[in-house]
């Protein structure tokens, strides 16, 4: 490939970060790549971390995106259990915290995030536990057996899918969240109100506005303890309040940064050889004409391919509407789309049935989905928001009109 | 172990083997074939490991779940044996299993 850059080098090596060497080596790129993860483990899947894999229903290596003999067969140099300490975006290095520094003709940085940290007394304590990496949950998994009691901080996907499965675990499960809502920064009231049921059928102790004050214990946690004096016991606490883009190092580095590394449409940063994807890109959202940061297997795949065929400069990847998934219990739910901004929610179908779908719109127009076990809804609302199409919200309220028909009429 | 066969659009085939209780999907995966996507890593949300099930071995592979059909009702070139590869867990009885892969997962 003539005039394409010989030396790529990629920190972070989660699904963005992985997803960008397999699209480097898919599309002919035959110069070094070299991955860089902080982690011990090969790039792997995080959605089933708060799913299957809690659960046990799944080992460590099936998590694996590629099978670890893909990286010495594909010519990828797979650093692991080795942090990137500083960019010298002059020089063209990194400097690894171990070990030698590694120079590169473009550089990708998929750093993800972090799970933000409650600053409250005892948040320290040994059974405070967080969850985004196999470590993170190797460690709650040994700890979350039957009868043990959990508190789950924050309502929001990745805090109900690990109350889920701790209730099916046979633990005692409390779940605490500060807004008057479940799952409020991603989905609409009925989503929030339909989970907060189902939790509550499920016999977990499900407190909305709940302002938590610290955590009680010494040497090992033994309580939660709420405003007002309450305390409520529990051995174990897993804070699941959201996480913070790791974009310190481009910071440092004089890239252009806000709530994450500022990208234009082809992950390009301020730096003309240097790009950012995944968690903690702050990217163009096309279909919704503004910016911002997705956390999401959408963002990081489409990142990652994004980026490679933008160093290659090949053809640029048709950009998706932002999908993502979300199981718990017997409920698998799909989103199309980001609601923000909605100024009408329509609900299609009775979420008693445990089947039914919230579309939300602006203007008129479809903005998102959520689906709960409604895969029509979910992929022909996927085709809505694409279109950003006018449906009327008497048609998308009414099941006895399928989604087929709906989808054909608004989309010609 | 059983034998799984991937026939991609180009007509090129790939055998390798399979383990039982993985699933086609993970197959595919683990042995580097191309043609399958699989986003979202078998979680039947995404469509993208949709694959095409030999006529000797529809029967034996099973109808799918109301949840995959519906996936599969609104997926592209979506044909009478369509099935998600996510969702067909190998078994003694599935050896010698072809599937051919579509053109495009998206």
């Amino acid at each position: 490939m003539a005039g394409v850059a010989h030396l790529m080098s990629i920190i972070g090596a989660g699904q963005a970060g992985g997803q960008t060497a397999y699209s480097l080596r898919a599309a002919g790129f035959d110069g070094a790549i070299t991955l860089i993860g902080d982690e011990p483990a090969p790039p792997y899947q995080r959605p089933p971390l708060s799913k299957a894999y809690l659960k046990g229903e799944m080992e460590a290596e099936r998590l694996y995106l590629k099978p670890v003999e893909y990286y010495p067969e594909h010519q990828v140099e797979l650093i692991t259990g080795n942090a990137v300490n500083a960019i010298d975006a002059a020089a063209k290095r990194i400097e690894l915290e171990r070990g030698l520094a590694i120079g590169w003709e473009k550089l990708v940085i998929a750093t993800g995030a972090r799970p933000r940290r409650l600053q409250l007394p005892g948040a320290a304590l040994p059974g405070v536990l967080e969850l985004r990496t196999l470590a993170d949950v190797d460690k709650l998994k040994a700890v979350a057996v039957a009868g043990k009691r959990i508190v789950v901080v924050g309502a929001g996907y990745i805090g109900l899918e690990a109350a889920a499965v701790s209730a099916q675990l046979g633990l005692v499960v409390t779940v605490l969240e500060a807004m008057p809502q479940a799952l409020a920064r991603v989905a609409g009231p009925e989503i929030g109100a339909f989970y907060t049921a189902v939790h509550r059928e499920a016999g977990t102790d499900f407190r909305l506005g709940a302002k938590l004050e610290g955590f009680e214990g010494s040497g090992q946690l033994t309580g939660a303890r709420l405003a007002g004096g309450e305390v409520i016991p529990c051995d174990i606490a897993l804070v699941g309040i959201g996480v913070m883009p790791n974009l310190e190092i481009a910071q440092a580095a004089g890239l252009n940064c806000g709530n994450g590394i500022v990208v234009d449409a082809l992950m390009r940063t301020s730096h003309p050889d240097i790009y950012a994807i995944g968690d903690v890109a702050w990217r163009p959202l096309l279909h919704y004409r503004r910016e911002g940061r997705l956390e999401s297997v959408h963002n990081a795949i489409e990142g990652g391919k994004i980026a490679a065929a933008s160093i290659l400069g090949g053809t640029p990847h048709t950009l998706e509407v932002p999908w993502f998934w979300s199981d718990q219990f017997d409920l698998k739910l799909q989103t199309a789309g980001l609601w923000t901004g909605a100024d009408q929610r329509i609900t299609r179908g009775d979420p008693q049935s445990r089947g039914f779908a919230v579309f939300y719109l602006k203007e008129g127009r479809v903005i998102a989905v959520d689906a709960v076990n409604s895969a029509p809804e979910y992929l022909v609302g996927r085709k809505l928001v694409a279109a950003s199409a006018a449906v009327a919200p008497g048609e998308l309220a009414d099941k006895s009109i399928s989604m087929k028909d709906i989808g054909a009429r608004a989309l010609g | 172990m059983p034998k799984i066969t991937y026939i991609d659009a180009s007509g090129t085939e790939r055998t390798v083997e399979g383990k039982n209780g993985m699933t086609v999907m993970e197959t595919a995966i683990k042995h580097n074939v191309p043609g399958i996507d699989a986003d979202c890593g078998g979680a039947c949300a995404c469509a993208t490991c949709h694959v095409y099930v030999d006529a000797a071995f529809t029967e034996k592979v099973g109808k799918p779940s109301a949840m995959e059909q519906s996936m599969l009702d609104f997926a592209e070139n979506v044909k009478e044996n369509s099935r998600l590869s996510c969702q067909i867990k190998i078994r003694d009885d599935l050896d010698g299993l072809r599937v051919t892969t579509p053109e495009s997962q998206h």
